[in-house]
């Protein structure tokens, strides 16, 4: 990946490359666009902003990038969601379908009309922030959705407040203690997080902490009289789920990568100098490996919003993932296109911000050859 | 022993069963008479109704797709909600299966059944308080007639040719005679709403004994006691609380941890576990709904009876009810009726696994090679297990039958009622009549074995029209036996409903009509603390 070409032996990391190969590919070819435009001499306005201020040129192009791709996963959606077997009107009504209810349901719906038409249609609403109403349920998918959304980010915000520090933390401790009794612990124990699905350990804790003990809240139905208190007791156990899911992941690739950055040569210099393990672990070497680690971070940051329908399901959460999975059921195609566009977003927006992070605590990546 | 005397009990709570008759059964079983009169008196307390207490059910078949308009409610979750918030114009009884009245008090026909007149109840009000009148029927009626309202209940009102209000009384004229047309107006989408729900059909105001507090669509709604119900034998909690839960592990979870009163469809591989608990109790209740194998007469090779008979004979309905049900239903006899229904043809004899009967058929029908037979485990739980048992029943008769197993998405649109040898399932309908006009008569819209008999369809309509009871029997034992023998239906097994609960639930009826008490089980039982 572009990593060879315009990094440092410390920074090169196999590993972050087959993490998250689209963003490092994305953020390898703006580089080499920019490069090529300065080395030509004839400078247009924007090869001299590039010049000026490369850093706002550059994530300026990591933008606009992002609002393509949405564009291109936009079509994307569309074309996958007509490829579907089956139309809306014979699967809502399912074993109870007339002709004559499909043909009416079918002409209501405007499913008559050709698919190009209804992209750009869809399209059109969806740049302003309307999705339009569910076939289903007639309801306006917008309202729903923020409403689901909201109930994801609550969520994945606290599963995320947990398990970023944590993982980070304990990656940290498992590089000062190596291959020592803390971190084969901390390996050990977080690979059998990773190796067990998250629906089984859902159920083991629901088994442990809602049948056997009756100490934590079951099922995890939030609603909207709910106080903050109830919330937060309902999303407990979810919560420690999806913590358990993705800690493991973020927690290893800290390690990874602080390690790698421990035998560059300026490490060896701060140990020269004489200071303690855990503070060059934290002022020398994590902030050399941040990149790596933010790539992780967004990946399962953007997984603990769109990823979780099985959680979402076995905790009876209402979710985004779970109104998606409804949806596609009876193929209500406004909310399946809505939630897909979501996601998408989501994703690209979060490797987007790992990209930027990545170029801002990376100096070099600003000024390749 | 302790299961007899359990069994004893529920008697008495259900109602089945006098002091005297306890007495006796329980002396016959060696309880002494003292200890039989404290049993009888502890059960019979049970049987009375407590009221207050905040009920909680764990419902699978939620959607975020859920419409509140009732003509749309398609899922288990919506079908149990209308039914806590609305009212009927007629119910049926829950252990007859007969019309009882509702919001009609009482009807008529004319000699021809084609006429029918409804007496209307009186001081009904609606949640919002407006007082029920003839015209709120007649709009509801209307309502779900118009195409437009996509109403599920559109097939059962095509045969009403005209609904108008006659005074303060309800007139319906039908296109042809039917003797089952109070027990048509059972059907759960016809809930009365005010101006039949023109204004405003997701309102969910209705004249049932719970309001409804609050409704979000695939995740819970909530209730409170409608103060002003016209009945007092209904409605014993004080608030109703039903949530989605879809996964299967989490609604026994749920149960098994005492967070909800209620589950329903209990897996029946698990159901053995669940009994384990002492606190949960299992309710299964038999049912009309029925799991099929479905040949396509009119298409070859099924368009041989001879093959036909041989796939009958070559099904294990007895394995099939152990295996694929846990024991959890009845076998079935290649007819879509069973003993729920009145009017019920006794005594035709049952089929059985005949490998020798098959082999015979088989070899007159002269056909080689193997059978196709799709299948999925949307048809039905466990369909593609019960298609594998199938097949290795059907070696034994020499009868090769290839699996194919197809996605369960668009299943209903790509496979059945389209291939002509495929896995399905059928719910019950109010009526043998309805039964056998939605799937077995010629112009049936879903005609699912292809079965175009003239002789049927005449027999089918006639029986409709008659009023007399044993006349009417007669004919629909004739036309059981002509799909029996002659039509394209494998009826291995009906399911039983299978409903858990805790054990403060008390009261629960067992309806004949439909799962999870009808659709009432919310309205009709109680908590005993």
């Amino acid at each position: 990946m572009a990593g060879g070409s315009t990094q440092g032996p410390e920074l090169t990391l196999p590993a972050t490359a087959g993490e998250n190969p689209q963003s490092s590919g994305v953020a390898g070819s703006n580089t080499t666009v920019t490069g090529s435009a300065g080395s030509q001499g004839t400078l247009s306005p924007w090869a001299r902003f590039t010049k000026s201020s490369p850093l706002v040129a550059l994530i300026l192009q990591r933008f606009a990038l992002s609002v393509a791709l949405l564009f291109a996963v936009s079509l994307l959606i569309f074309g996958g969601v007509e490829a579907l077997p089956g139309d809306f009107a014979t699967t809502y009504l399912g074993q109870s379908a007339t002709p004559q209810a499909v043909a009416n349901i079918r002409k209501d719906l405007g499913l008559d009309q050709p698919a190009a038409t209804r992209y750009f249609q869809w399209l059109g609403g969806a740049l302003q922030g309307d999705f339009g109403t569910s076939w289903a349920s007639k309801n306006s998918v917008s309202e729903q959705i923020g409403k689901r959304l909201g109930n994801s980010l609550f969520l994945a915000f606290f599963a995320a407040i947990i398990s970023i520090p944590l993982a980070v933390g304990l990656g940290m401790l498992a590089v000062h203690f190596r291959d020592r009794l803390p971190d084969r612990l901390i390996n050990v124990v977080s690979l059998a997080a990773i190796s067990l699905p998250e629906f089984f350990i859902g159920y083991l804790l629901i088994m442990f902490f809602a049948v056997q003990t009756g100490i934590a809240t079951f099922p995890a139905t939030v609603y909207d009289t709910m106080t903050i208190g109830e919330r937060l007791s309902a999303i407990a156990l979810p919560t420690a789920t999806l913590v358990l899911v993705v800690l493991a992941h973020m927690m290893r690739m800290t390690r990874a990568a602080i390690l790698n950055v421990m035998s560059s040569a300026y490490v060896e210099t701060a140990e020269l100098k004489g200071l303690s393990g855990l503070r060059i672990i934290a002022k020398h070497a994590a902030p050399n490996a941040i990149a790596p680690v933010v790539n992780v971070i967004a990946l399962n940051l953007a997984y603990l919003v769109v990823g979780v329908v099985v959680v979402e399901v076995v905790f009876v959460y209402p979710g985004m993932g779970q109104y998606m999975v409804d949806a596609v059921t009876v193929r209500d195609m406004p909310v399946v296109q809505a939630c897909g566009l979501i996601f998408a977003a989501l994703y690209i927006f979060l490797n987007m911000m790992a990209d930027i992070i990545a170029i801002i605590a990376n100096p070099r990546l600003r000024h390749p050859r | 022993m302790t299961e007899y005397k359990d069994f004893l009990a529920q008697q008495v709570m259900l109602g089945k069963m006098n002091r005297r008759e306890f007495m006796g059964r329980a002396a016959a079983f060696g309880i002494t008479l003292a200890a039989a009169g404290t049993m009888f008196d502890t059960a019979a307390k049970a049987q009375e109704p407590k009221r207050g207490g905040h009920l909680k059910l764990g419902l699978e078949g939620a959607s975020a797709t859920d419409s509140r308009d009732p003509a749309k409610n398609l899922s288990q979750f919506m079908f149990v909600t209308s039914r806590t918030w609305g009212d009927m114009i007629v119910e049926t009884d829950p252990l007859t299966g007969k019309a009882v009245p509702a919001l009609a008090e009482s009807w008529e026909p004319s000699a021809d059944a084609a006429t029918w007149t409804f007496t209307i109840r009186k001081g009904v009000k609606f949640h919002d308080g407006k007082e029920l009148t003839v015209d709120d029927i007649v709009k509801t009626l209307e309502r779900h007639t118009d195409e437009k309202a996509e109403s599920g209940a559109l097939g059962v009102m095509k045969s009403i040719k005209e609904i108008k209000a006659d005074g303060d009384k309800l007139v319906l004229v039908l296109s042809e005679g039917n003797a089952d047309l109070p027990l048509l107006l059972t059907d759960y989408h016809l809930v009365v709403q005010p101006n039949g729900g023109l204004d405003n059909p997701d309102a969910m105001i209705g004249t049932g004994p719970y309001k409804v507090t609050s409704f979000e669509p695939g995740v819970r709604a909530t209730f409170e006691r409608n103060q002003d119900d016209w009945r007092t034998d209904r409605g014993f909690v004080d608030s109703v609380e039903l949530i989605a839960m879809n996964d299967a592990t989490a609604r026994i979870a749920a149960l098994s941890s005492g967070q909800v009163h209620f589950i329903n469809r209990v897996d029946p591989k698990t159901v053995d576990l669940l009994k384990r608990a002492p606190t949960v109790e299992i309710l299964n209740t038999s049912g009309r709904g029925h799991y099929v194998f479905i040949m396509h007469c009119n298409t070859a090779p099924f368009d041989n009876n001879d093959l036909r008979l041989a796939l009958k004979y070559a099904m294990d309905r007895e394995t099939m009810v152990q295996k694929i049900l846990g024991g959890y239903g009845k076998v079935g006899n290649d007819f879509p009726i069973n003993g729920t229904y009145a009017l019920f043809p006794e005594g035709i004899e049952q089929r059985a696994y005949d490998p020798d009967k098959a082999a015979f058929h088989y070899k007159k029908s002269g056909h080689s090679g193997s059978v196709l037979l799709r299948t999925s485990d949307v048809a039905f739980p466990g369909a593609v297990d019960a298609a594998v048992l199938y097949q290795e029943s059907a070696k034994k008769a020499g009868i090769e039958i290839e699996v194919k197993r197809e996605p369960g998405d668009g299943y209903w649109s790509n496979v059945w009622n389209v291939q002509p040898f495929s896995t399905s399932y059928w719910g019950g309908r109010p009526t043998q009549d309805q039964m056998y006009s939605t799937a077995y008569t010629s112009k049936a819209d879903w005609n699912d074995t292809r079965f175009l008999r003239e002789d049927f369809d005449k027999l089918i309509l006639a029986a409709r029209a008659e009023l007399d009871e044993a006349k009417r029997k007669d004919m629909y034992r004739t036309a059981a036996m002509m799909v029996r023998d002659e039509g394209g239906l494998i009826l291995p097994m009906f399911n039983d409903f299978v409903n858990a609960s805790t054990k403060q639930i008390k009261g629960y009826v067992h309806d004949i009509g439909n799962d999870m008490s009808n659709g009432y089980v919310a309205t009709r039982v109680w908590l005993d603390a």
